[in-house]
């Protein structure tokens, strides 16, 4: 099975994020991570591709900059990269950056395309189901486990009150939730491989993309003004004489939780 | 070249990284100690203070540090990743961040017993051996010290004759950590030829071991005593390649080095513990992190930790570079293990009486560390070889 895996640089997240006060955009130092929740798309696939003996094909679009978050998806076992850098994609939305994925992943003819649900440092959420349509797949979504069976696939989709199962022949896209599988850590000889593993590196224009379809020319959205979130109030200490759980359990019937 | 002006606030300081150190580190440098950080935070960390009471090391944590590749993990070939000397360093300062034990265990497995395979077996032995030592399915012990014999190895008892085709080994070793969770036990033992060092089965009749129970340091680790009556091995048990104390103590060189940078972990987790519960331990209404006393301990971790990290950095290179001479080794393993004591015994006292309980890393450091300032190499052993190399005087008998 040829799988691509759809993965994210982004700044630490343990170190404060910082916005551009003009643009807006998030500051990206040359130094990334690999996004943590890509790490169960990853071994998902990997786990898929050693039942086939399949590849594994890791597709990004981000500043490429020293490359240590591919090289750390690398590092755990996929076959090759494709990170796509151009200064026309800055201030892309969700709709430019499915446009540039699925125009890389277009060429890999994947049978299957895995990505995390959302990333650590957008939080938008909307990339994997416009990437779907734009590839023309099926978009299985938050999938909590996922099997092969009859040729195609058979995931249990996370739902608010349990989960959904759900089959699909491939092609497909899977976005996969935190904790459906348990990511392996790199080993030392996938770190001393990763970096002689191939890396491509296309612009825009390689993937027939023009800038207008891509940055803030193609989000159709622009950002007018960031404020920093309210601060959350103080909220309610109730000293327990013998008759908290009672008070809580009022509180919790005004919230309408229970 | 330009110069630069030091502009204060134009730079973040990293508490836990002062001298950004980091930054000498390349990617695959950077990747594996990110690793095995993860590795312990996720598998040592959590039942680290039960395993140290119980006095159990977890086995089956072999495995999994052979398939991330941590065993013989700076060797090349016969499964082994074939990391730089550097890689492995980071890896043993992780390591300790855990646990003493947990370093040491590795350090046998790489240093003591799969380098010398590599370095003196024949090719049949690393076939045999190497591949499954790599992987954790055989865990190698290394029989050098015995009860009478520890800074003066030469003056073993241990001796092998020969026999026939055979080799008969008759002798005892002490403090021989990993003795009885080994498959294989690298024992070295006086010849006619001088000292050779042989593989030996654990199951060879005559072979046993005995646990060194009642210890207070180094509890999450197996430290035991080999018994060898009458052990006949066949001729293709003695590593071929090397005769004479150049055998063994070329794999103190290796173990001492990765000790050189495992002291700092231990050193480092002592200091941001103390740093830790300086900042959230209230006394006359503040911080204690407030008192200039405090800070003063702070401050002498925090310089100890970063100048033991510059000084194992820069072995590190010339290591891997090919310019090292054992007597640097010394340095590093003589001043960064007695400064990780101090450390540790400094941050002992910040934590007041929660200092002295497995809830805080700080004292199952300080008494790890104390087996630490002995094995490999005691402290004055160091000291004369450094005054041996300054003076041209040997002054050790």
């Amino acid at each position: 099975m040829k799988i691509a895996v759809c993965v994210k640089q982004i700044p630490d997240p343990a170190t404060p994020y910082e916005l551009d006060p003009e643009t807006h955009f998030v500051v990206r130092p040359n130094d990334q991570v690999l996004d943590d929740t890509d790490r169960y798309g990853i071994e998902l696939a990997l786990q898929l591709a050693e039942a086939t003996e399949g590849s594994v094909t890791l597709v990004s679009m981000s500043p490429a900059g020293g490359l240590q978050g591919i090289r750390q998806a690398l590092a755990m076992g996929a076959d090759k990269a494709i990170i796509i850098d151009d200064e026309s994609l800055r201030g892309s939305g969700a709709l430019g950056t499915a446009k540039v994925l699925s125009a890389a992943i277009k060429g890999e003819e994947a049978d299957l395309v895995i990505a995390g649900t959302e990333s650590t440092d957008g939080y938008v959420g909307l990339v994997p189901q416009m990437l779907a349509e734009l590839l023309g797949l099926p978009a299985l979504t938050f999938a909590k486990k996922v099997e092969q069976a009859d040729g195609g696939l058979r995931v249990e989709r996370q739902t608010a009150l349990g989960y959904d199962v759900v089959e699909s022949p491939l092609p497909a896209l899977v976005t996969v939730t935190s904790g459906a599988v348990e990511p392996r850590y790199p080993t030392f000889k996938g770190i001393m491989q990763a970096k002689s593993k191939p890396i491509e590196q296309p612009s825009v224009a390689d993937l027939g993309l023009t800038a207008e379809d891509v940055g803030v020319a193609g989000s159709g959205q622009h950002i007018t003004a960031v404020e920093p979130a309210p601060e959350r109030g103080g909220g309610v200490k109730i000293v327990d004489e013998g008759e908290a759980h009672l008070e809580i359990v009022k509180i919790l019937e005004q919230a309408k939780v229970i | 070249m330009t110069k630069h002006s030091v502009r204060p606030g134009s730079v973040t300081v990293d508490p836990r990284d002062f001298l950004a150190v980091d930054a000498l580190l390349d990617d695959e440098e950077r990747l594996i100690r990110d690793t095995v950080r993860q590795f312990v935070g996720d598998r040592i960390l959590p039942g680290i203070a039960d395993w140290f009471e119980e006095g159990i090391f977890p086995i089956e944590l072999a495995k999994e540090m052979g398939s991330l590749g941590l065993l013989g993990m700076h060797l090349d070939g016969y499964g082994c990743a074939g990391t730089s000397n550097v890689a492995y360093g980071l890896a043993c300062t992780e390591l300790e961040a855990g646990d003493s034990g947990t370093r040491s265990f590795v350090s046998v497995q790489g240093s003591l017993c799969m380098f010398p395979i590599r370095a003196f077996g024949s090719e049949e032995q690393k076939q045999e051996w190497l591949p499954q030592m790599a992987a954790g399915e055989a865990i190698g012990c290394f029989g050098l010290t015995e009860a009478d014999a520890g800074s003066d190895p030469s003056s073993m008892r241990t001796t092998a004759r020969r026999d026939g085709g055979d080799w008969v080994i008759n002798g005892s070793k002490m403090w021989i950590t990993n003795g009885s969770v080994s498959q294989l036990a690298i024992v070295w033992a006086k010849t006619d030829e001088g000292v050779r060092g042989f593989i030996v089965p654990r199951d060879t009749k005559g072979f046993t071991v005995n646990d060194i129970h009642q210890k207070l340091s180094l509890r999450a680790s197996v430290t035991s005593e080999l018994v060898l009556d009458d052990v006949r091995l066949p001729a293709d048990a003695v590593l071929p390649e090397v005769v004479g104390m150049r055998g063994p103590l070329s794999c103190l060189n290796e173990a001492r080095f990765g000790i050189m940078y495992g002291a700092i972990g231990a050193a480092r987790a002592c200091y941001e513990a103390a740093l830790d519960y300086a900042g959230e331990r209230m006394m006359f209404d503040k911080p204690i992190a407030s008192f200039q006393l405090i800070q003063r301990q702070l401050v002498e971790m925090l310089v100890k930790v970063n100048r033991g990290m510059l000084v194992a950095m820069h072995v590190g290179r010339m290591k891997d570079a090919g310019t090292l001479d054992p007597s640097h080794i010394s340095f590093g393993k003589l001043d960064n293990v007695r400064m990780a004591l101090e450390v540790a015994r400094e941050a002992r006292s910040v934590l007041g009486a929660n200092g002295i309980t497995l809830e805080y890393p700080v004292i199952r450091h300080m008494n790890n560390l104390e087996s630490v300032l002995t094995y490999e190499g005691t402290n004055e052993i160091h000291t004369l070889i450094l005054g041996n190399k300054i003076t041209g005087i040997p002054a050790f008998g």
